[in-house]
């Protein structure tokens, strides 16, 4: 029978199906724990003490989190028009260089909170920028978005790489990184956030910048179903031929979508650029732009399920640095494979379990 | 309500008993149905009153909340589709399910190769294909690529797909919809033969006429109950229409004369080419005036949905003019025409008119969604946009009257009223329509029809596009007829059939 019609109510949609697929991913990945001789539910004992059992642990995992929320939200508001943003990654790295500016130029005259602005929108700029031309050649060439943002993660590695090894870095010094920020190029702490549950941030980076994601998915949420633009996105990602119909500028839409995209993407960088190093370093995104495509899927392109989603992911980065310090046998390579198995079964295999579901709720519910 | 059937007829179906609801909808509500084997039944019934839910019950596409389900004489259990083709239940869609880039063998062998190796099952393959071709008339070239077929032959390769899977009983819901009359009549054709030679065949259609051509027996539904069934000889359309909306159908509209005023819609040697360079509309010029209706008559794919893609701002022409009021709006969008005061009823609301997976208030805005009313500055108003969506819900008797329900979800003709109602609410000044009553059922049809006659009387100007010949007689003022991107002549509104029929055939003018 053709399930995929049976409308099923929320609480299963969005409660159930993603536990039972994270508990499947937990699951294999304690297979794997098992195969190389060590006790899967010490490991998962190992890995949510690690990520939540302190107040150090969770400024890490929210830390993380933060990262995710923005790269994810980049590529969701992109997928919404019908765009593949793979170039989340690179965005990020870009709009590293947009806050690292003026972090540096402001840091010596005022205090953070007048940089701040400045700096979300240096970097949202920069991030903007890095997805403007393989914007504007979807929009007016129909080269595909896909290929161009990939290009462009490479090109603006090499970018950046080159101005730090030979223009920003400090004179004098080894490493490929700018100074540091003085205070007032520097986002604070949120010692309060975790002391207000009892807890001790410690040495744990997380910063001002977890406030800033989560207004930006309040403002992603708005402009997606709150604004006309949003519609218009919409409108074109699930049916261009109906878009076109409705007087929707195709080009346009592609271009601001795309903006938007690149410009969360880029304040990604505010988080470990101006929150936890106070520098701008080589290769500081570490892959979180790859990240936000499996958290927009989880997510459901959803600022809420990506608030969710970018929580597991930042559990899965604490934890296992956590779990792999404390049983040496499973190594870093091990934490990738049960990242892996995350993103496969919450992910790819979203729809796998729908089907049997919804047997079992008909069967229960009695129709 | 069966039928009672003469002891030696066995029955093909048995629906015994069939529930299925939709959440709060009632879709199929104890549906009791028998079907003789080697007959043609027809299912009539209002949009939505639940016919297509009963043919995917059928069909394995739903399951059933309660009921039964037999196929001659033997209950059986049809969980899924493969069920439906095991136990000889074959179903040609509206929207059919062909790859279209395949040949018209490569499309009936799909899914039933049958063996490893290619080759073997290729030989013969095309072995039965032939016979099937041959013992019911079905002649298409089994090495034509599918895309390239008219759509009267795309059909003939659905069926062809299911006698290819041994189905006996063959399923159409709303097989003519997109037909030209003549593929319609070769596809009656068709069906007589599959009766005769003891195929049993149900077809799903909104024309009575149809029916009364082709059907042995015909059962009407309403609002989700089977309310009556009737041999066809012993009925009459009258009687089916009074029986499928509960009360008398006009069947014929009532117009009074025109009363032409000045030129809204001006159209001065028109061209289009379509994506590949082929010029779909060649040179055509006309006029519509205020308080007149024209119609364009022609049959489908001879420039008529280019000419109003053209018109409406979507498709650019590639030479030629067209004025509104007086205007001219080279290089105006959709939206800016809309400001002018143009509305467009496109033809295709499944990939035009509509975004299936918006709820069905999000879609009573597509394209005026810019509007002041619909919230101010860049925000949207969703209070605002609710309301002015349960208006046109009441107005139009769109069911089910929920505006938050998934556009996709309601039936085919209930969709094509949100379209209806979204453009002419709009009270536009110039309106073009393509394929209003399409899959539309015949209490609709006879609204819709008033509606537009009704922009008439307001002195609006009005052009429309159909492939339904009487639809096209008994709206328009004038009609132009098209062939090969021409308009090949012009005749009034009460032309005969024949002349036009003619004309459309390029062979008159
Ligand atoms: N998947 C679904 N989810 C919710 N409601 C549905 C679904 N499918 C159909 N319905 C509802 O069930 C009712 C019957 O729909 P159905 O498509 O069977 O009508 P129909 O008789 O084929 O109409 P039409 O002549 O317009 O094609 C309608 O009210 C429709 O909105
Ligand atoms: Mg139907």
């Amino acid at each position: 029978m053709n399930t995929a019609s049976v409308q099923l109510p929320a609480w299963i949609n969005y409660g159930v199906i993603p536990l039972l697929n994270l508990a499947l991913a937990f699951f294999f990945s304690g297979l794997v724990v098992w195969a190389i001789g060590e006790s899967p539910v010490e490991a998962l004992r190992l890995l949510l003490i690690g990520a939540l059992g302190r107040g150090e642990g969770i400024g890490f995992t929210l830390f993380y989190a933060t990262s995710f929320i923005f790269t994810g939200l980049s590529v969701a508001v992109a997928i919404h028009a019908g765009l593949f943003n793979i170039g989340s990654e690179g965005q990020a790295y870009l709009g590293g260089l947009g806050a690292a500016l003026v972090a540096l130029s402001f840091d010596r005259y005022v205090p953070w909170y007048v940089t701040m602005p400045f700096a979300v929108i240096g970097a949202a700029l920069f991030g903007a920028a890095c997805a403007a031309i393989p914007a504007w050649l979807q929009a007016k060439r129909g080269s595909h978005i896909v290929i161009t943002t990939i290009m462009f993660n490479f090109i603006t590695s090499s970018l950046m790489n080159y101005l730090l090894v030979r223009v920003l870095i400090v004179p004098g010094k080894m490493a490929p990184e700018t100074r540091t920020f003085l205070e007032g190029g520097q986002l604070p702490k949120l010692d309060w956030l975790i002391s207000m549950f009892g807890g001790r941030l410690g040495a744990a980076p997380l910063n001002f910048s977890f406030l800033i994601a989560l207004v930006m998915c309040f403002l992603v949420w708005v402009l997606i179903w709150r604004t006309k633009l949003g519609y218009e996105m919409r409108t074109l990602g699930i049916s261009p031929t109906a878009a076109s119909y409705a007087g929707i500028p195709y080009a346009k839409i592609v271009m601001i979508a795309m903006l938007i995209s690149g410009g969360l993407a880029g304040m990604m960088a505010l988080n470990p650029v101006m929150g936890a190093s106070a520098r701008l370093q080589i290769e500081f995104v570490g892959g979180a732009g790859f990240v936000g495509i499996a958290v927009s899927l989880m997510g459901r392109n959803h600022p809420v399920g990506i608030i969710l989603a970018a929580l597991l992911f930042g559990i899965l980065y604490q934890g296992g640095a956590e779990l792999s310090f404390d049983m040496p046998s499973i190594t870093r390579d091990m934490i990738v494979v049960i990242q892996g198995l995350v993103i496969l079964f919450a992910g790819a295999l979203e729809y796998m379990l729908r089907p049997a579901i919804v047997r079992l709720y008909q069967q229960i519910s009695g129709k | 309500m069966s039928l009672d059937l003469p002891k030696e007829i066995e029955p093909a179906i048995e629906l015994v008993g069939i529930d299925k609801k939709f959440g709060a909808v009632h879709a199929n509500k104890n549906i009791n149905l028998t079907v003789a084997k080697g007959s043609i039944h027809g299912i009539i019934g209002e949009n939505g009153a639940g016919k297509s839910t009963l043919m995917s019950i059928l069909y394995g596409f739903y399951h059933a909340d309660q009921g039964e389900i037999r196929i001659s004489g033997k209950p059986i259990a049809i969980r899924d589709s493969q069920a439906a083709i095991a136990a000889g239940i074959g179903m040609v869609h509206q929207h059919f399910m062909l790859v279209e880039n395949f040949t018209v063998l490569e499309n009936v062998m799909l899914g039933a190769e049958g063996g490893q190796l290619l080759r073997k099952g290729v030989a013969s393959a095309r072995k039965e294909l032939k016979r099937l071709e041959d013992d019911y008339g079905l002649e298409v070239d089994p090495d034509a690529v599918v895309e390239e077929l008219p759509v009267g032959s795309q059909q003939r390769v659905e069926i062809l797909k299911a006698l290819y899977r041994g189905a006996e009983i063959l399923i159409l819901d709303e097989p003519t919809g997109v037909l030209t009359p003549a593929e319609a009549d070769h596809l009656f054709k068709v069906l007589r033969v599959l009766r005769d030679q003891g195929k049993t065949i149900i077809l799903i259609t909104h024309k009575l006429r149809e029916i009364m051509a082709i059907t042995d027996t015909v059962s009407v539904m309403r609002r989700g109950e089977m309310v009556a069934t009737r041999k066809t000889s012993e009925t009459t359309v009258e009687e089916l229409a009074e029986l499928m909306v509960g009360r008398r159908v006009l069947l014929h509209v009532e117009k009074g004369d025109a009363n032409p005023g000045r030129v809204l819609l001006s159209v001065r040697n028109l061209s289009v080419k379509d994506a590949r360079g082929v010029t779909m509309v060649d040179n055509v010029s006309f006029d519509v005036r205020a308080g007149e209706i024209v119609g364009v008559a022609g049959v489908a794919g001879n420039g008529q949905s280019e000419l109003l893609e053209a018109i409406a701002g979507i498709r650019k022409p590639a030479s030629g003019e067209i004025l509104i009021d007086g205007k001219p709006v080279a290089g105006i969008d959709p939206a800016g025409l809309r400001d002018l005061g143009l509305a467009h009823i496109p033809e295709d609301r499944h990939h035009m008119g509509l975004v299936l997976k918006f709820e069905e208030y999000e879609n009573s805005i597509l394209g005026y969604h810019r509007d002041r009313r619909y919230g101010r500055g860049a925000m949207l108003d969703l209070e605002a946009m609710r309301k002015d969506a349960e208006e046109k819900i009441a107005k139009y008797d769109i069911r089910p009257p929920n505006p938050r329900l998934k556009t996709a979800n309601f039936s085919g003709g209930n969709q094509q009223k949100i379209v209806v109602a979204r453009e002419i609410e709009r009270d536009p000044n110039v309106l073009i329509i393509g394929q209003p009553t399409r899959g539309v059922d015949i209490g609709a049809i006879e609204f819709i029809h008033k509606r537009i006659i009704d922009m008439r009387d307001a002195g609006k100007a009005v052009l429309l596009v159909s492939v339904e010949l009487d639809e096209i007689r008994s709206l328009s003022d004038r009609i132009l007829v098209m062939f090969a991107g021409k308009v090949v002549g012009e005749k009034t509104g009460d032309a005969g059939e024949q002349t036009l029929g003619l004309m459309m055939a390029g062979i008159a003018a």
